[in-house]
């Protein structure tokens, strides 16, 4: 594998001294988080950053933290790891973890950030539609001051986000959901491990056991169009519905409409449509039963 | 572009200055000589090169040198204590958890890293911590049984 060529590193210990590196050194400078994204790209695709600014010395943006409004907060260095196996996330939003775990090699999660996840921008980010399932919004810092946005709006096409160069993702935050919320995610890929996702689908409602109804639902998708996307009709057609085979396929059969996939080397667009459908419907259904209680038992839920 | 750092290998601390752009799987393999560690991809896909960096196992052909300044790191040079095989080395040499041995080095970290949080992982488990970690001789069954067999040996 090719090797990287030389270029200045800073490592700066506050936000405002990050941000300004980049405005002041001008064009073709590059945040590091974990690096499993960027130096694979600087020895795989040939990106050659004029100079990288290492996130990691500074200080309040890693970890995960229930807010007195019992949302959560996430901070952009935290790793795929952390989230996968923090006690919070796990209990409350089971899935959350789930998409994490999705991401790469133990390896790779140990490294990966979701600050970085989310920078990319990439479509099948798997975090991605979990978050946005769960109404998560996104903070943003500079040296002239932070700004929030909903994360759904972070995206704005294959690597391309909201920010400018010197903007940082500082943080995500889950806000506070229903005591009755259940979610799942589903990651399409004919490899168990280590594969992108072909399909990507997050589901979020709020479900009354006692008439299965469903309401607030949210199904996002993601890997079938240039951002993670909302399946806006889906979720409509799904709204205070009583949860059934028949009910699911349909919003399932709606959200296949609604994606906009490519044909690439891992699948033909007709092939990722036709898996939005099934896929859609299989997360509505099992989300209503709780998360797979192991790595196995997911993979059977999911044919 | 060089930059002074320090860091502790294998217990003992080390303090040079590298090139910020150096991957650590070269710092290790051809400036400290440390060759137990082996390049696959390149790319974080093989899990060939797994180090522990700061107790945690990570890819070492996708960390830049020039982050490393503070960290603890252990190779496959650090996982035997005194002249004796650790006892995940043990197993693997007597079930024959390796054939061309070439994604041996990676499989002990990833291993030494399970067994460390884990005391009596099931097999599922062990597949899923070493799912990052490719063998091309397709040895998986013998690399999972000696895995078994070194947490038996570690239990004891």
């Amino acid at each position: 594998m090719k090797r990287t060529e030389a270029f200045e590193m800073y490592q700066p210990r506050t936000l405002v001294e990050a941000s300004r590196l980049l405005k002041d050194n001008g064009p073709g400078g590059r945040f590091l988080a974990g690096g499993t994204d960027l130096v694979i790209a600087m020895k795989e695709k040939g990106l050659l950053p004029k100079y990288i600014v290492d996130l990691k010395r500074v200080p309040g943006l890693t970890g995960i933290r229930e807010n007195k409004d019992k949302g959560i907060t996430i901070g952009a260095l935290t790793t795929m790891y952390e989230i996968e196996t923090a006690a919070l996330i796990k209990k409350k939003y089971p899935f959350l973890a789930q998409s994490a775990a999705e991401v790469g090699s133990i390896q790779i999660r140990n490294r990966a950030t979701i600050g970085g996840n989310m920078s990319n921008a990439t479509p099948s980010a798997d975090t991605a539609p979990a978050l946005i399932a769960l109404n998560a919004t996104a903070k943003v810092a500079s040296a002239s001051g932070e700004w929030t946005l909903p994360l759904q709006d972070f995206f704005r096409g294959p690597g391309q986000n909201a920010m400018n160069a010197d903007e940082i993702l500082t943080e995500i935050t889950i806000p506070k959901t229903a005591a009755n919320l259940v979610g799942e995610y589903i990651k399409f890929s004919p490899r168990e491990m280590m594969d992108l996702a072909y399909v990507g689908v997050a589901v979020a409602y709020n479900f009354s056991k006692k008439d299965k109804q469903c309401s607030n639902v949210r199904i996002v998708l993601g890997a079938v169009a240039p951002t993670p996307i909302r399946a806006w009709r889906a979720e409509a057609a799904m709204e205070g519905q009583v949860l059934s085979e028949a009910v699911a396929a349909k919003a399932g059969d709606i959200a296949a409409q609604e994606a906009k996939p490519i044909s690439d080397v891992r699948s033909s667009a007709d092939y990722r449509r036709a898996m939005v459908g099934a896929m859609t419907k299989r997360a509505l259904m099992n989300a209503s039963v709780g998360p797979a209680k192991s790595w196995y038992q997911r993979r059977e839920r999911r044919y | 572009m060089n930059k002074p750092i320090q860091f502790t290998l294998n217990g003992k601390s080390v303090s040079r200055t590298v090139p910020n752009h150096r991957l650590l799987l070269d710092l290790l393999r051809d400036e400290i000589g440390m060759t137990g560690t082996k390049e696959g991809c390149g790319t974080g896909d093989c899990g060939a090169c797994t180090v522990s960096v700061n107790g945690k196992p990570v890819n070492s052909c996708l960390i830049l040198s020039g982050e490393l300044d503070g960290a603890d790191i252990t190779t496959i040079e650090g996982l035997k204590i005194g002249p004796e095989l650790h006892p995940i080395q043990q197993a693997f040499v007597q079930d024959g958890g390796a054939q061309c041995g070439y994604c041996t080095p990676g499989m002990l970290m990833m291993s030494k890293a399970l067994l460390d949080g884990n005391k009596n992982p099931t097999d599922e488990e062990i597949r899923y911590a070493l799912s990052g970690n490719l063998c091309r001789c397709t040895g998986y069954a013998k690399i999972v049984q000696a895995v078994k067999d070194a947490a038996a040996i570690m239990r004891k």
